[in-house]
């Protein structure tokens, strides 16, 4: 009996040593600077509140947080979209004026490979850019760091929520360089393919709540002969 | 004691490891896709939106009422001319199968952009020209795809079709769209010896 319950208590313990192995493992880290600030290339950056209460609407299945905004919006409860959210936003330029609307679309991945630190999110951002065009950018985004570093921390303090600083890329993929595909629709973008890259700056998260304050920024590489000078660029 | 708690603990190790590999975190449900063989031109899906249940967000500047309620959309000069809208998106079985924005833009080039976002199998981007043919049907190219739309090309029509009478789940007409879509042909060395 007793060589059953150590056999029982080594295995729990083991369970638990490789869960805080994962957790505190300090090469399993995301990157902060963006693969895009090296280069040469102009750069169109757009930014948005990643706060509910400030976007146009965010919906879910209703039972995640954030809680869906406005409280009526139409729920994504059926089986296949229960795993995905769609936030619209208004999007401002580098001088924080508005410069169009992006929907974001998301879903959780098949690809999400916990032993790799890869909470991994396949999304999608239709973006209009009023009087200048339209574009789809798709990626890949790995949600670990975020998860690690925000979202866990408020679930352990006492007051069930998070303050600090955390700047982070959420952009993995799918190009070679960590980068998301930009795909030019209307407009001045009308045939453009180009890379982009998503990051979040997060300073409060609330259990309750969600994000509290926490803005993002997509940064898209502009092809030299594409866009006009009229498109804002840093 | 100690040898089988130490046995225990390798094995708690191991087999944590193991379920996270064999185990899949996450795991979409899935629909089977609906299609039919073209001849000559790939396959054909039509997917479609009940009016008015399947909105979620209808945004427009002049818009008495914007969908959904409580929504305060931007009184902004910007965005005259452009209305957004987001979607659930079924299959002809009637089964929601993803989720799907439409972007009808003004100006002196008018389109209609579609970006359908299916969890299982990846996400399509559509161009649409504004003009409407005779039958009411306006047609658009496949911009891109990711996942399983990534290596296909092809066109989509969409057309609005109006329901006699509100069905009893408050239907009262349905947004189609048909697509039809082709593998892209890939160039293949010729082998050594073959003729050209």
């Amino acid at each position: 009996m007793k060589y059953g319950l150590s056999l029982l208590l080594g295995i729990v313990t083991g369970a638990v040593i490789f869960c805080l192995l994962l957790y505190f493992n300090p090469f399993a880290g995301g990157q902060a600077i963006s693969p895009l600030a090296i280069t040469d290339s102009r750069l169109l950056s757009l930014t948005f509140s990643s706060v509910p209460d400030e976007t146009l609407i965010l919906t879910n299945d209703g039972e995640s947080v954030p809680a869906p905004y406005p409280a009526k919006v139409l729920q994504l409860w059926e089986p296949t979209i229960a795993h995905t959210s769609a936030m619209v936003v208004m999007l401002a330029n580098s001088r924080g004026e508005p410069a169009g609307v992006g929907i974001k679309i998301w879903s959780e991945s098949e690809t999400t490979d916990i032993l790799n630190a890869a909470l991994m999110v396949d999304s999608v951002w239709h973006v209009i850019l009023p009087g200048k065009g339209t574009f789809l950018v798709d990626q890949q985004e790995n949600y670990w760091s975020y998860m690690r570093e925000v979202v866990i921390p408020a679930h352990r303090s006492s007051g069930d929520n998070w303050r600090g600083t955390w700047n982070g890329v959420m952009t993995v993929g799918p190009n070679a360089l960590g980068t998301a595909r930009v795909t030019g629709g209307s407009g001045d973008f009308a045939g453009i393919a180009t890379e982009a890259v998503e990051s979040r700056l997060a300073s409060a998260f609330s259990v309750a709540k969600g994000p509290v304050a926490m803005r993002g920024s997509l940064t898209i590489m502009l092809p030299d002969e594409a866009v006009d000078d009229e498109v804002e660029s840093e | 004691m100690f040898k089988s708690f130490t046995f225990g603990l390798i094995l708690g190790l191991i087999a944590a490891a193991g379920l996270l590999y064999v185990v899949p975190v996450v795991d979409q449900v899935r629909e089977r896709s609906i299609v039919s063989v073209k001849a000559n031109g790939g396959n054909r899906e039509t997917l479609h939106v009940n009016l008015p249940i399947d909105r979620i967000l209808a945004g427009r500047a002049d818009l008495q009422t914007p969908l959904p309620p409580g929504l305060e959309w931007p009184d902004d000069a910007l965005l005259s001319g452009t209305q957004i809208e987001l979607f659930k998106i079924r299959n002809a079985n009637e089964k929601v199968i993803g989720v799907a924005s439409r972007i009808v833009g003004g100006g002196e080039q008018p389109f209609i952009e579609w970006a359908i976002h299916m969890p299982a199998r990846g996400t399509s981007y559509f161009v649409l020209a504004d003009a409407a043919n005779e039958s009411g049907e306006r047609t658009g190219n496949l911009r891109t795809g990711t996942r399983e739309f990534s290596s296909l090309s092809g066109v989509v029509a969409e057309r609005y079709i109006a329901e006699d009478t509100t069905t009893s789940d408050g239907v009262s007409g349905r947004l189609e769209l048909t697509t039809s879509l082709v593998a892209q042909a890939e160039k293949v060395a010729p082998a050594e010896g073959d003729e050209l």
